[in-house]
Order: C-alpha cells, then sequence, then structure tokens
C-alpha cells in the first residue's frame, strides 16, 4: 500500500499567448490502499493530471510523492514502476502488431527472469483479469473492447504496480461491458490492496468504485471528500450541478427518490424544483485559454456574483480550500449541516 | 522564424484579431524561406567542387584570364564579404553576368520569364478546369460503391496517365499530332498553335492526379455528417452538392493544388526542353551544361521565388475560403 | 504473421498481380538483358545507319547503325540500378533526418524539421537540378541529386508518421512500463511505420527512375559512351521525324518501368490501408415470426406511424428487421439500445435518410397521415423539411464547417417557406434565440467552429424548429456532450415539447436518459423491438430478461456500492449474422432449447405489456420478491447474474457473469 500526493502540480502547455494551464496548483491525496474517484467535465484538466501522474506530461510546477519521495526519486530507486497508468481506449493503447502477450511480457518486472518465468507470469496476469492464459498468443484485433480493456489492466499489473491510475477506462465501452470492467477493477483494488487515481466523468461510476472523491473544474480541485460526505452533502456549487446531473434511482430515478412523476410522465432532475436562475441556466463552459478571474466558476455559478449582485469577492479573489483533507473551493461554500449525512442530497441554499 | 514569431506577439496588442496575425505571421515564414533559398543559392557556387571560373573556361583557358575573371566576380574575396555583397547587389536587382554571354542575368531573366510563366499558368488553368468537374461528377457518380465499372476505368486510366512523366507525355504528343497528324507545330513559340502541346504535355499529369484527389476528397465530404444534415433539411440536390459538398472539397484540395502548381513550374524544365520553347528552363539546361555559374543561380532562384509565390497564394486562399484556418494558425 | 500475408493479398488483387508481374519482368530483364544483348547492341552496322524497323532490327537502328530495340533492352539494368541506388539514398538520409526529432529530443528535432519542411516546399525536379549543379554535370552527379532531392519528403513523410504513433497511448503505455527511448522505436514504432514507408519507397523507386530518365534526357545525367533510357530518348527526340522509333521505344520502356513501381506501391497500399476486422461467417438471415399488429393507440393525433419497418443493406445484412412504432401529439418516445441494436438505422429511414445501396422496407411509414414511401417527391420533401426536425449525435461534426450557422439555418426557411434572404436570416436569429443561444444576432453570423459544443447542439435544435415541426427524432443528441452541459440540452428537448406539443422520439444507449425524458420506452435489441413499457413500468424493472439486465448493469447514486454490478456476459448481437432463434438466447440466462429455435413475437403478455420473450412469467416471477421462492433457483441466479459473486473471495469468482469466457467462445464462431 502506498500514497501518492500531489503538491501545488501545475501543468502547462504551449507558450505565451497560446499557453493553457491544464493543471493549476492542485493538491490532491490518494491515500494508501484508497481508491480517489476524480470527476469533472471534458478540458477540466483531469487526464493531464493522470499523464502527469506517471510522468508522461511534465510538470511545470509542485511536486509528485510517492510515499513521500519524489516520484523521479522513486522510479530512480526501483526497478519497476510503482506508479502505472490504464488509458481510455482499448483500441489505441494495444500496440497492433504485438501479441497479447507481448505486449504484457514487455511491462513485466525485470526482477523476473528467464524465459519460462515471465511466461508464468504472464499467464498469471491475464487470469488475474480473467482471460484464459491462453489468449497471450492473440492479437488485440481478435478480442472485444472489453477484453482489450483486461488486457490493458493487464499490462498495467505487470510492473506490480502499488498505485494505478485509470483514465475513463469504461467510457470507450458499451454499457453491457463496462459493468465487467468496473467489478474488475474492484475485485482488484480488493485483493491486490493498490491505491487508486479513478478517472471518470461520469460520477456514478466514480461513486460506484471510490472512497473518496474529488471534483475539479478548469484545472482546480474545488472539491474534496469522502464519497458518502460528498455525495450527501455537497457543498460547491459545482459538485451540486454535477450531482443533479447524474441519474438516480434506477432508470426511473427522475428527481428525489420521493419525488412525484409529472403529469408528462416524468421531469427532468431536482433542479427543476429548485428555479436555476437564467443569467447562469445556459451560461457556456469557460474557455480553458481564458480562465475567468476570481472564483473560475463565478460566470456559472448560481449563488455567485450572476445572481447575488453583493458577492464581487467571487469575481476578484480566487477561494482555495484547505488542503490534503475534506473541503470546498467556494467563497459562500454551503456549510455542513449538523448531523449524520443522510443518504440523498438536499439543495441547500 | 522565432524574431518573425517575437515580432508578431510584440504588435500582437496593436493589431488583434486573427487576419493580422495571420498576415504576419505567414509573411515571417516567407521570409526565412526567402532567406533560405537566397543562401542556398549563393552557397551553390561554392560548394561546387574545383574553381567554378577554370570549369567555365575549360582548362586551357590561360591562368591570367581565369584569374582576372576571379577578381571581376568577386570570387577573391572572403567569403562572408562576397555573401554581403550578393546581398546587396540583389536587393539592387542585379543577379551578376553571365560567363558566357557576358550579359546581365537579370536581362537574361527578363527576356525568357514571359514564356515560362505563360506556359505554367495556362497549363496550370487547363488542369484545374479540367480535373474539378471531372473529379466532382465522378464522386458523385460512384458515391456508395454505385456505377463499379465507370469508377475502375476511371481509376486505372487517371492512375496511368498520372504516372507518365510530362517530358514523356511531350514526347508522345509530339509524335502523335506533330508527326503523324502534322496539326500543330512541335516546337518553338510562334502563334496559339504553338501552345497546344507544350500546355498539353505539362496539364495532363498534374490533371488527372488532382481529379483523383477531387474524387477522393468529394466523397469523404459526401459522407460528413454535415451533409446528411443538409439531406435532412431536405434542400434540393443541386444546393447539397454545390453549396455544402464543392466548398468543402475544395479547401481540402487547395494544398494539393499549390503542390502542382508549383511542380508544374519546374515540370517547364523538362517540357521546355522537349519543344525548343524559349523559356527559362532551356536556359537553365544550357546554362548547367555550359556551366555558366551566375545564370544557374539566377535561374534557381528564379524558380525558388516562384514556388514560394505559389506556396504563399495557397495559404492566403485557404485562409480566405476555410474559416478555421485563420484560427489554428493564429 | 501479417508481413507474409501481406505479401500474398497483394498477389491476390487483379491490379496486384499484373504489378507484380509487370515488376519482376522488369528486374529479370536488368539482371539477364546486358549479358544477352550488350554485344549486339553495341556492334555498329554501317550499311543501317538510321534505318526504320525491319526484321533484322525491330525498331530500327541509330546514327551509327546499332540495334535501338537490343540498345533500349540492354539500358534497363542502368535504369533501374541508378534508380534503385538513388531510392537508397534518399530513403537512408530521409529516415535519419524523420527519425531524428524521436530518437534525439525535441530540440534537435525541431531544428531538422524546419529544414525539412523548407526543403519540402520545393519541388523534387528543382532540388534536383540544385543538386546536380553541386555535384557536378553526370551520373554520379545525378545520382546523389535524386537522393537528396528524394530524402525531404521521405523524412516528413517517416517524421509524421513516427510522430503519430508515439503519440498514440500504447506507446505512452510502454514508456510507462519503462521502455527505452531506442527499444520503443523498434518494437514499438517501427514495426507500425514500417509498410507504408516500403510502399512509399517503391513509389519514390518509380518516380527516380522517371526523374533519371528525365536528367539524362536533359543531358545532366548518364554521360555518353553509357546510356539509359533517358539518353536514348534524349539522342532520339532530335530525330523523331526521320525515325520516330528511336524514341518511342526508350519512353515506352520508361512508361512501363515507372508504371510497374508505382502500381505495385499502389498495389501494396491498398492491401495495407484498410484492415478491418475478419470478415464474419454470412447465413442468410432468418425471417423472423410474423408480428401481430398491435391495436391502434389509443387517444391522440398520431404523428408517427410505422409498421413493420426493415432496412436491408447487400450482403445481405438486415439491421433493422421489423419495427412498430407510433408516436401521438406531443408524446416523448425512447428508442435504447447498444451499439448494433438498429436504432439509429430505424431513425434514419422513418426521416428517409437511408442512402443507397441501404434499402428501406415498411408496411406503413406514415408521417403526419402523409405516406413517405409514394407520392409527389416534392410535397414529401417540403412534409419532411417542415414538420420533421432531426438532431444528431455529433454537434461538432454536424455542421458545415465553411458556412456561417445563421444561413444554415435560414436556408431551411428559404426552400420551404419561400421567405426570402432577410426574412430568413430574421427567423434564424429568432430560433437561435428560442433555443436560448446568448447574442443570438451576432452568433448567427459566426462559423460552427466558433459555437461550443453544447450550443452547437442546441443552434442544431433551433433548426429543426425553423419549420413548425410535429416530430423532433434525436439520435443520441447528448452522448458528445458533458454531463451538465448534456442536462441543459434535455431541458431545451423538454421545453420545446411541452410547449408546442412537439412529439419526441429519442434515441440513446443510456437507458437512464430516456428515462428522464420519456413517456414511453422502446427496447431495441439485434434490429427489433423486444419490448415496449412506459417509464413507471420501466422504473419498475422491465419483463424482458434483456431490458432487466440493462438496468441492473449501469450504477446510478443509489446502487450498492459493496455489491458488484450485475453484468450482462457474451458481446451484442452481429446484425451480419443472426441467429435463427432470439437474438439475445446466447446471453441470456433463461434461455432454453426452444428460444434458440423460434424466435419470440412481440406481443402482449399476461399483464397487458408487449414484450418479445417466451419465458416473461419465468422472468417475473425471479425478479419479484413475492414470488421469488417459488420460482426455480436456476432462474434466480440468472435473474441476478452476479449472486454467486457476492463473496469477499480474495479474487474474482469465475462465472458467467463475470467473465469474458461466453464472449470467447462467440468470438471464435465468427
Amino acid at each position: 500500500m502506498s500514497e501518492l500526493r500531489f503538491e501545488q502540480v501545475t501543468v502547462r502547455f504551449g507558450r505565451r499567448r497560446h499557453a493553457l494551464t491544464a493543471v493549476d496548483r492542485v493538491d490532491l491525496t490518494v491515500p494508501a490502499g484508497s481508491v480517489v474517484g476524480l470527476v469533472g467535465e471534458s478540458g477540466s484538466g483531469k487526464s493531464t493530471l493522470a499523464r502527469a501522474a506517471v510522468g508522461l506530461t511534465p510538470v511545470s510546477g509542485g511536486r509528485v510523492f510517492f510515499d513521500g519521495q519524489p516520484l523521479r526519486r522513486a522510479y530512480r530507486g526501483e526497478a519497476r514502476r510503482p506508479v502505472q497508468l490504464v488509458f481510455q481506449d482499448p483500441y489505441s493503447s494495444l500496440d497492433p502488431r504485438m501479441s497479447v502477450g507481448a505486449s504484457v511480457g514487455e511491462a513485466v518486472s525485470r526482477a523476473v527472469r528467464g524465459r519460462a518465468a515471465r511466461r508464468a507470469e504472464v499467464a498469471r496476469l491475464l487470469e488475474l483479469v480473467d482471460l484464459p492464459a491462453d489468449h497471450a498468443g492473440r492479437y488485440p484485433a481478435e478480442l472485444s473492447g472489453g477484453q482489450r480493456q483486461r488486457v490493458a489492466i493487464a499490462r498495467a499489473l505487470a510492473a506490480r504496480p502499488r498505485v494505478l491510475v485509470a483514465d475513463e477506462i469504461t467510457s470507450a465501452l458499451d454499457v453491457s461491458i463496462q459493468g465487467t470492467v468496473l467489478n474488475l477493477v474492484r475485485d482488484l483494488h480488493r485483493s491486490l490492496r493498490l491505491s487508486m487515481l479513478f478517472i471518470s466523468h461520469n460520477l456514478a461510476v466514480v461513486r460506484y468504485v471510490s472512497d473518496f472523491v474529488a471534483v475539479m473544474y478548469l484545472g482546480r480541485i474545488v472539491e474534496f471528500g469522502p464519497v458518502d460526505e460528498l455525495l450527501a452533502e455537497p457543498r460547491h456549487p459545482y459538485t451540486r450541478e454535477l450531482l443533479a446531473a447524474a441519474p438516480r434511482a434506477g432508470a426511473g430515478g427522475l428527481g428525489r427518490p420521493d419525488a412525484d412523476p409529472g403529469p408528462r410522465g416524468g421531469t427532468l432532475d431536482p433542479a427543476d424544483a429548485e428555479p436555476v436562475p437564467p443569467a447562469v441556466a445556459d451560461a457556456e463552459p469557460a474557455d480553458p485559454h481564458r480562465p475567468p478571474s476570481g472564483c473560475r466558476f463565478h460566470p456559472r455559478c448560481p449563488v455567485g456574483p450572476l445572481v447575488h449582485a453583493e458577492r464581487a469577492i467571487c469575481r476578484t479573489t480566487e477561494p482555495t480550500a484547505p488542503a490534503h483533507r475534506a473541503g470546498a473551493a467556494c467563497h459562500f461554500a454551503a456549510s455542513p449541516r449538523p448531523g449524520a449525512p443522510t443518504a440523498h442530497p438536499e439543495p441547500v441554499a | 522564424m522565432t524574431t518573425a514569431a517575437a515580432e508578431a506577439d510584440r504588435r500582437a496588442g496593436l493589431l488583434d484579431g486573427p487576419w493580422p496575425r495571420f498576415a504576419l505571421r505567414r509573411l515571417g515564414r516567407l521570409l526565412v524561406s526567402l532567406w533560405v533559398l537566397v543562401t542556398a543559392a549563393f552557397l551553390m557556387i561554392h560548394l561546387i567542387p574545383g574553381d567554378p571560373v577554370r570549369a567555365a573556361l575549360g582548362s586551357t583557358a590561360p591562368p591570367s584570364l581565369v584569374q582576372a575573371r576571379r577578381e571581376l566576380l568577386g570570387l577573391n574575396d572572403p567569403l562572408w564579404l562576397q555573401y554581403l555583397h550578393y546581398l546587396r547587389d540583389l536587393c539592387a536587382g542585379d543577379l551578376g553576368t553571365s560567363i558566357i554571354s557576358g550579359l546581365p542575368v537579370s536581362q537574361l531573366i527578363g527576356d525568357r520569364l514571359p514564356a515560362t510563366l505563360q506556359l505554367a499558368v495556362l497549363a496550370f488553368l487547363v488542369a484545374v478546369l479540367v480535373s474539378i468537374p471531372l473529379g466532382l461528377g465522378m464522386a458523385v457518380l460512384t458515391r456508395n460503391g454505385r456505377r463499379r465499372p465507370a469508377e475502375l476505368v476511371f481509376t486505372s486510366t487517371t492512375g496511368v496517365l498520372a504516372t507518365v512523366p510530362e517530358f514523356l507525355v511531350g514526347v508522345g504528343l509530339v509524335y502523335v499530332f506533330g508527326v503523324r497528324l502534322a496539326w500543330v507545330p512541335v516546337a518553338g513559340r510562334a502563334g496559339p498553335g504553338s501552345y497546344v502541346l507544350p500546355v498539353l504535355a505539362l496539364a495532363l499529369g498534374p490533371a488527372m492526379v488532382l481529379a483523383r484527389i477531387v474524387r477522393v476528397e468529394t466523397l469523404a465530404v459526401l459522407r460528413a455528417d454535415y451533409l446528411r444534415t443538409a439531406r435532412a433539411k431536405r434542400l434540393p440536390d443541386r444546393v447539397v452538392y454545390l453549396r455544402h459538398a464543392l466548398p468543402n472539397a475544395l479547401t481540402a484540395t487547395i494544398t494539393l493544388c499549390g503542390l502542382l502548381l508549383g511542380g508544374m513550374v519546374a515540370g517547364t524544365v523538362l517540357v521546355e526542353n522537349v519543344f525548343a520553347w524559349p523559356g527559362l528552363g532551356s536556359t537553365i539546361v544550357q546554362s548547367i551544361l555550359a556551366k555558366d555559374y551566375p545564370a544557374v543561380q539566377g535561374v534557381v532562384l528564379v524558380y525558388g521565388v516562384g514556388v514560394l509565390l505559389v506556396n504563399l497564394v495557397v495559404d492566403v486562399a485557404l485562409a480566405l475560403l476555410d474559416p478555421r484556418s485563420t484560427i489554428r494558425e493564429g | 504473421m501479417r508481413a507474409r500475408s501481406t505479401w500474398r493479398d497483394v498477389l491476390r488483387t487483379p491490379l496486384g498481380a499484373a504489378a507484380t508481374v509487370l515488376l519482376a519482368a522488369v528486374l529479370v530483364l536488368a539482371v539477364v538483358a546486358p549479358p544477352i544483348w550488350s554485344a549486339r547492341a553495341d556492334a555498329p552496322d554501317t550499311g543501317q545507319i538510321l534505318a526504320g524497323p525491319s526484321p533484322a532490327h525491330w525498331m530500327g537502328t541509330d546514327s551509327l547503325g546499332r540495334d535501338i530495340l537490343a540498345r533500349v533492352l540492354v539500358a534497363t539494368r542502368l535504369s533501374v540500378e541508378l534508380a534503385l541506388a538513388a531510392t537508397g539514398i534518399g530513403v537512408l538520409i530521409g529516415l535519419l533526418l524523420g527519425t531524428a526529432p524521436l530518437l534525439l529530443g525535441a530540440r534537435v528535432g525541431r531544428l531538422v524539421l524546419a529544414a525539412v519542411n523548407i526543403a519540402v516546399a520545393f519541388p523534387g525536379l528543382l532540388l534536383a537540378l540544385f543538386f546536380a549543379v553541386i555535384f557536378g554535370v553526370g551520373r554520379t552527379g545525378a545520382l546523389l541529386a535524386i537522393g537528396f532531392a528524394i530524402a525531404p519528403g521521405f523524412a516528413r513523410l517517416t517524421q509524421t508518421l513516427t510522430a503519430r504513433v508515439a503519440g498514440l497511448d500504447f506507446a505512452a503505455a510502454a514508456r510507462i512500463a519503462g521502455v527505452g527511448r531506442f527499444r520503443l522505436f523498434l518494437r514499438h514504432v517501427l514495426p507500425n511505420v514500417g509498410e507504408p514507408l516500403v510502399v512509399n519507397a517503391t513509389i519514390a523507386a518509380g518516380n527516380a527512375l522517371l526523374a533519371f530518365a528525365g536528367l539524362s534526357f536533359l543531358g545532366l545525367g548518364v554521360q555518353p559512351p553509357g546510356y539509359d533510357w533517358g539518353r536514348l530518348l534524349g539522342d532520339g527526340l532530335g530525330g523523331i521525324y526521320v525515325h520516330p522509333a528511336a524514341a518511342l521505344a526508350p519512353g515506352v520502356a520508361v512508361v512501363v518501368a515507372g508504371l510497374a513501381f508505382n502500381l505495385f506501391g499502389e498495389a501494396l497500399a491498398k492491401t495495407i490501408g484498410p484492415r478491418g476486422p475478419l470478415p464474419a461467417g454470412r447465413r442468410r438471415p432468418q425471417r423472423p415470426a410474423p408480428v401481430p399488429a398491435a391495436s391502434p393507440p389509443a387517444g391522440g393525433e398520431t404523428v408517427l406511424d410505422v409498421r413493420d419497418l426493415r432496412v436491408a443493406f447487400p450482403g445481405p445484412v438486415t439491421p433493422v428487421r421489423g419495427v412498430d412504432l407510433t408516436i401521438r401529439r406531443g408524446e416523448a418516445v425512447g428508442l435504447v439500445g447498444e451499439s448494433g441494436s438498429g436504432k439509429s438505422l430505424t431513425a434514419l429511414a422513418v426521416a428517409q435518410l437511408v442512402e443507397e445501396p441501404g434499402e428501406v422496407r415498411a408496411e406503413r411509414l406514415e408521417l403526419l397521415g402523409t405516406d413517405l414511401t409514394a407520392g409527389p417527391v416534392r410535397a414529401r420533401r417540403r412534409l419532411l423539411g417542415t414538420s420533421l426536425a432531426m438532431v444528431f449525435q455529433d454537434p461538432m461534426t454536424s455542421f458545415n464547417p465553411t458556412m456561417r450557422v445563421g444561413r444554415q439555418l435560414a436556408e431551411v426557411a428559404r426552400t420551404h417557406q419561400g421567405m426570402n434572404r432577410r426574412q430568413a436570416l430574421a427567423r434564424a436569429v429568432d430560433r437561435l434565440r428560442a433555443v436560448r443561444i446568448p447574442a443570438a444576432a451576432r452568433r448567427a453570423g459566426q462559423f460552427p467552429h466558433e459555437f461550443s459544443g453544447g450550443m452547437r447542439q442546441r443552434a442544431m435544435i433551433g433548426m429543426g424548429l425553423m419549420g413548425s415541426p410535429a416530430l423532433v427524432i434525436a439520435d443520441e443528441p447528448t452522448t458528445a456532450l458533458d454531463v451538465t452541459v448534456q442536462r441543459r440540452v434535455l431541458r431545451l428537448l423538454a421545453d420545446i415539447r411541452a410547449a408546442d406539443g412537439v412529439a419526441l422520439l429519442l434515441i440513446s444507449h443510456d437507458i437512464t436518459v430516456v428515462g428522464q425524458v420519456c413517456d414511453r420506452v422502446l427496447v431495441m435489441y439485434a434490429g427489433r423491438v423486444v419490448e415496449e413499457l412506459t417509464v413507471a413500468e420501466l422504473r419498475a424493472g422491465g419483463r424482458h430478461p434483456y431490458t432487466r439486465a440493462l438496468l441492473a448493469a449501469v450504477p446510478d447514486l443509489t446502487t450498492d456500492r459493496h455489491a458488484p454490478l450485475a453484468v450482462i456476459p457474451g458481446r451484442p448481437a452481429d446484425p451480419a449474422d443472426p441467429a435463427p432463434g432470439c437474438a439475445f438466447a446466447p446471453r441470456c440466462g433463461f434461455a432454453d432449447e426452444r428460444c434458440a429455435r423460434a424466435d419470440p413475437p412481440l406481443a402482449v403478455d399476461g399483464t397487458g405489456r408487449r414484450v418479445a420473450c417466451w419465458h416473461t412469467e419465468r422472468v417475473a416471477r425471479a425478479a419479484d420478491p413475492a414470488t421469488r421462492p417459488a420460482a426455480d433457483p436456476a432462474d434466480l441466479a440468472a435473474a441476478d447474474p452476479v449472486a454467486g459473486l457476492a463473496g469477499p473471495g480474495p479474487g474474482p469468482a469465475p462465472g458467467p457473469g463475470n467473465s469474458d469466457e461466453r464472449e470467447v467462445r462467440i468470438g471464435d464462431q465468427s
């Protein structure tokens, strides 16, 4: 069990006018042996953070620590790479000209010596992801999307990582396949006692596998907390918006579970009950090249200056979240209500 | 490149918006390419093994004559000084003096350039006018795998014709129309009839290439989502093809048109030699054979500038026709 | 294994076979011609100077009386040799330059790349002339010149290909696994760029041959007494009036040899290019059991009425096999299913947008009471153009990128409502405002790329509202959008429906999205509707095992986090390979021998719901807690596919629910 910690990590692409700060001073900890889910919309920087965690994207500021050591040093000391990444698209993450066995075998730790031992290791890894060992001789083109994603997971496990970063690993799969991969991830986490950073745009999927949830918006973490608490009592308005957009209570869960289906047979979501101010209802997602001043969420915020004119501070000052522990980066975050967290969220005024 | 970019940056405050930025950037690129071209043309003479003057005058020329000619051409100066002189003369429009004829190279070029330009531009127009309707029509006829035989005939014919180089087309044309049928003159530049064969020889290959590409691009556009949208709007076929498909297919082929036009500029060298056309192409070959290096240098420069201008025109046309390109550039 | 099959595949196509034979002939000739014919080629025959074709000299003789045919044949070797040598030089330099960015790092790479980019802008012939001046007139000079002229283009190609492959996820994965730069290049990049590079080298050889002929023809290449085809051609051209064969014979030789190389390269490219999945074995599609006509819908005006809709493609493949669909005014109907279920094709068929060679047949296909399969074309067009709105999946690609958004909307009004330019544009701005696009007038003058994804999708909906639609067909309208944006688009659709009484057909793979907006849901599997139910019934759980599995497989915010997710084993049915019985049977826990034999019709079951399943009773019993004890234990396991896995075991327990074993078997069959 190992801990992965981001400290003030910034990733910048391009120079001058074309500069894009994809990840901006992110503090995030994946505690040893737990799964941290990272949610956010496209362009929020979640995938960049994942690539930075494994050293694929150079970090422009801050540092990534593995078990308290800067990542580079952690790599130098070991014969293996302790942090591994599983990619989103199983169709491009496997070399089409390499057999499954060769792809996985290439990543097998150098500590395993000898041809037979390595072959046995590949067979063991394939079995670990529920693939028959004789699949080692197959090529990616002969496998289905779900099977490819299993191979990709096996390859990541081959390096005997202690932290696994999963970047949208189910979003390219059909719904009937998605479940098998999610189950596998859960089982692997339990049996191998891996720490995981699980990235997805789907809050329901993140909730299903994670112990903690971090919410990312335009390169910043805006809220972090234990999954049950955060979903029961979202404090950042963006988290609340994400939550409102997520499906719940079976297919028919159209609102709060107690909501009566409307005369049309269905309402959209609880936000319909909570009137959304017109000023922000159709606000466009901000351009990551030109992040808004102050709080980045303010042009879309239902509790921000567009609705409450006196809240000018949102335009000028960027709110900060307490690092490494539960909190929301919002000047007007909903305060946690006293008492135990409830099962389902209530709109917070 | 970087200085140009920095310059563009510094002035971005004054001239904001995609167009001025695009213009500055493109101008910067043109200047860099131009500098590389000029330098390459200058170095060309110095890269030749041995003494170019000796080579030009022949081994029997007396040493005093060689020395005098070297002095005259400034070849005894240090290299950087020669380079500066070269640039200075270039700015004044002085391309040097031909070793063989003793005439200024600029005059030589001035005499010969119009003939070459006419040839290249006419051939380009013919190629474009033939190939775009041909490619577009074939794409519409053979979309979704219809009319397989027509497609096969088209692809094999254009494929074979595209491979035959222009000087061989020229020889073939000379044989058929000049020798066998004797319809048109086969050499020299006299009267409109003399243009027919050289222009055809130069245009045929590129036209076939272009027709193939236009067809492929149009097929891709016909499969695009926005064409399905256009059909979902139930627009008349004419509007669907001419307003939605054609502009998009053309933007995709403009770059290629530029490459072809550049290739045609170069192709004139061969075609002019087949048809004894009094242009730059015959001049450069004669000059190379005669080791008349200042003349070669000048003509290479003119050809190079021609190609750079073609590329510039292509980029501007792309920026005009494709609303996304300036944004991507800027 | 792949490489070998590629070469065999080349031979199998007519073009490939012809090109291979031609190329082989040229190469053989290059080897054998000089020893056989060089004596004849060099022997002057003073009695036959510049003679025409004769039995002794098939192609006549040259100015020294030498046999032209023999000279052309002998020249094959030098011509091919020089072409190959020049290609070798060019390819080598190109490879070195092109791989420099990857192997030597970004800084050196950028410099090399800039130089290559400038060189590439100049046509090869100009470069060759330039280098010919430097290297001098003659064989070696021309060789180097052509080699150097090939290099920039090849370098650029190499660089583009390697950069693309090196940027793919599998290369990144190898880097994370600790694979070094050179090993990465050798094992991952090179094998994936090798084939296109070989193709281009072959074509480059053809072009080098032609270029060499050109230089020699100009007198800048091979010098006498040596001769290649270009030289012979140049020598022959002067006498073309008196003796055309002397020019034509080498000309034909050049063309044939150049074609051989180029066609071979093209044939290679075609074989390598589209490497799809292995073709599935095809059986004749079985006609499913006749579908009983559903009772006409009660109440409300019918907007869309479809009976027994079928869409077929040559093959034959029938991805849509008898769909019935009725939508009343103001009703929202959802169509759900996995990829390949035929749901999008159903929508396209209803909208009359299936193109040849696709074939749409239906017993009835009526929009607002008008038959869409017959009648005057103009009237149908107008009806479809004004009364039916389509919203497509990908807002990024569904607008014409070269036209302003306002104009794309205005087009509809100009075509169908006879408005002039200004009226149509005003209407477009009004409609953009109606779909809540801020600053609509300014936005109308912008191009699609200046819109965000959500805004484009709203503009697309606005385009549908240019007429007065009675039905909006939205095909996965939110799949490409972020969740928060997705909600706004769905709400907009719901608002439009509420305000104008517009009916909505919403197609989605996401059963929760459909559940949020629709009144009624049709579940499709393998081209057929397997269940039709209201949203309330969907909430309670479907009757068809597929509907139930689909619901259980998607986690939501109330899913039990401590239990494994339900899964559907196997993979979605292949429309090209329909099984005779129920298409879902291979993945279904309830399936028995009857399911494998006969396809169940979509029929009203005991509770008045329309389900296509032989075992609705068993499914219902296994699902209902009240009757659960009475159910067959096997059914219980089937209804809850992960029941056997809930244990806390360290590794995943094997079982049909959790492994892809079934998937594997199905894969093997095809």
